[in-house]
């Protein structure tokens, strides 16, 4: 049947031979995700919409407020990484919806039931939200520039803010698969994710700096992924822009958490038909 | 023959059970099932709704874990070598489960890609599986335009691209019309011919099962009532008995107790996808 299993071979063959599954396995099913979501594209556009509203009639009154300080740059400049953020959170955080979708057509026990690695069936969603992060920077990159907001255009930063974006991403649309593992039916996912994106957004530093916080919400926001994601934006996407933390740490706390949620999101996936 | 496999008999079955169990809560779906069923053969697995068919499917291709008992598929045990099992089998689930958001030429693909398959083998096994389930025309064509019948046939050709062992398949022929019934079955028969595949399928068609199967069991409230070849198990009742009356005679006084809310829902949403 199958030629030599990993076993018979050297180590250090096997090894490679398992990431080139791995990696086989996470672009077959994040390939078949960005197929569909570009052959239907309506959703994207639709998301757009929101962050519109946001900088456009939120930012737009707020920028009158002189109370939030907002460094060096403007409050519509200071809230547009926030808004990034914001948009890629509510898009991803729904993302298990299409997977309780997808179980109650069976497409998720035809996947289970191949010899793919559970790890990266859940990697491979992943990377497609992250994806999809990417073509929400660009439509806020256009709302930015419609509203003379002052970007920085250095590509390296540009690098940077396409890969924390993904980063991001990846991250909430992972949480939101453990929560429709957990949960496993439409109707409730509705209703936690409901709950869940509201606090994750006030609880961050997106619209507000987190010194303007009273202290327990501080020690909330620092617990929050969005806060790293918005940090890491405001530092790099808005010319002027400061950060808190230095890059590479919002970097690493973000792909930390990702790792810890991919691995137990790899345990609870198979549960997800029982 | 493999190496390292865990059956421990001479002549090992595609698929032995030894009191293999599922309960849900306090609730046993799969009683103490003893299956065996050897390499070619096509085995049919009746009983009324709620019986145990698909929870007993679902332990075999590795979705569910027994609560207790063994089970070895292909000669691996399901729970302890489910990745060795799955590289070995073949499944269409009960509800029609093809990706209508791609097409079907995209759909074998992705499993063609998900199964290991040599880059070079891809295409070519990909047309050839369309091709033997009849379904090159629409290869192109997105699966959610296509009629019950056809995603059908394209999940047959999906669960056999990668030329597995057993190939199981939960009611395959529910809501299809006659042709479309019997072009499944057809190209199942040829599998078996052609690959030796040994088949396990459920399903509530009597006239079908008596058809195809070389050997039926017929589950009731968890348990196999009786397994035997349908003409032995027709005789045993009688020289005009139909299988009708053998299935009747094992399960019928208590029809009423299997198949609740849940199991007719799931009937009714996969018959109204198929209509
Ligand atoms: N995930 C589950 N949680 C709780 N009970 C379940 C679950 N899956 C199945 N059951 C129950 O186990 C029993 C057997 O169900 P199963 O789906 O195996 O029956 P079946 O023989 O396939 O029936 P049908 O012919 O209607 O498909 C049913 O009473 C069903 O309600
Ligand atoms: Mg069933």
């Amino acid at each position: 049947m199958t030629s030599a299993r990993p076993a018979e071979l050297p180590a250090a063959l096997a090894d490679a031979s398992h990431f080139l599954d791995f990696f086989r396995e996470i672009t077959a099913i994040a390939q078949v995700e960005l197929k569909k979501l570009f052959r239907d594209p309506t959703e994207l556009f639709s998301r757009a919409v929101q962050p519109v509203l946001w900088l456009v009639i939120f930012g737009k009154v707020f920028s009158k407020v002189r109370g939030i300080p907002t460094g060096n740059v403007s409050y519509l400049a200071f809230m547009t990484p926030g808004i990034l953020a914001q948009s890629v959170l509510f898009t991803a955080i729904f993302y298990g919806i299409a997977v309780i979708w997808e179980r109650d057509l069976g497409i998720v026990h035809k996947l289970l039931v191949s010899p793919a690695h559970r790890t990266s069936l859940v990697i491979g969603k992943a990377v497609s939200a992250g994806f999809r992060g990417l073509v929400q920077t660009f439509i806020i990159y256009l709302i930015a520039l419609a509203l003379r907001i002052q970007i920085n255009w250095n590509p390296l930063d540009i690098l940077g803010v396409l890969f924390a974006v993904a980063l991001g991403a990846a991250t909430f649309s992972t949480f939101s698969l453990i929560i429709a593992c957990i949960v496993k039916s439409r109707e409730r996912f509705m209703g936690i994710g409901q709950v869940l994106t509201m606090p994750l957004f006030f609880a961050s530093n997106a619209i507000y700096p987190l010194a303007m916080m009273p202290n327990w919400l501080q020690v909330v926001a620092v617990l929050n992924p969005l806060t790293y994601l918005v940090d890491a934006l405001r530092g790099i996407m808005i010319r002027g822009g400061q950060s808190v933390h230095p890059l590479p740490l919002d970097l690493a706390v973000m792909a930390l958490i990702l790792l810890l949620l991919a691995s137990i999101a790899a345990k609870l996936y198979p549960t997800l038909v029982q | 023959m493999d190496s390292g496999r865990d059956s421990q008999t001479a002549e090992p079955n595609a698929i032995e059970t030894i009191a293999l169990t599922r309960c849900f809560g306090d609730m046993t779906a799969v009683d103490h099932i003893d299956l065996r069923v050897p390499y070619g053969q096509i085995f049919g697995l009746l009983g009324p709704n709620g019986a145990g068919k698909s929870t007993t499917i679902k332990m075999l291709t590795t979705l569910l874990v027994p609560t207790s008992g063994t089970a070895l598929v292909a000669g691996f045990d399901v729970a302890k070598r489910p990745a060795e099992v799955r590289r070995r089998i073949g499944y269409v689930p009960q509800m029609l489960s093809a990706d209508g958001a791609l097409t079907g030429q995209e759909n074998l693909m992705l499993s063609a890609k998900l199964y290991g398959m040599a880059r070079a083998d891809r295409n070519s096994r990909v047309s050839e599986a369309l091709q033997f389930m009849g379904l090159s025309e629409a290869a192109g064509k997105l699966v959610k335009t296509y009629s019950g019948g056809m995603i059908r046939r394209l999940e047959v050709a999906q669960a056999m691209l990668h030329r597995p062992t057993v190939l199981f398949l939960d009611e395959p022929t529910i809501g299809l019309d006659p042709v479309a019934r019997h072009t499944v079955l057809d190209r199942l028969r040829d599998l078996r011919r052609d690959f030796n595949t040994t088949i396990l399928i459920t399903t509530h068609d009597m006239d079908e099962a008596d058809a195809l199967c070389d050997v039926l069991a017929l589950m009731h409230l968890g348990k196999v009532a009786v397994t035997g070849k349908p003409a032995d198990l027709k005789a045993t009742l009688g020289p005009d008995a139909t299988l009708d009356d053998v299935f009747v005679h094992y399960s019928g006084a208590s029809i009423e107790e299997g198949g609740n809310f849940h199991d007719i829902r799931q009937t009714r949403r996969t018959a109204s996808r198929l209509g």
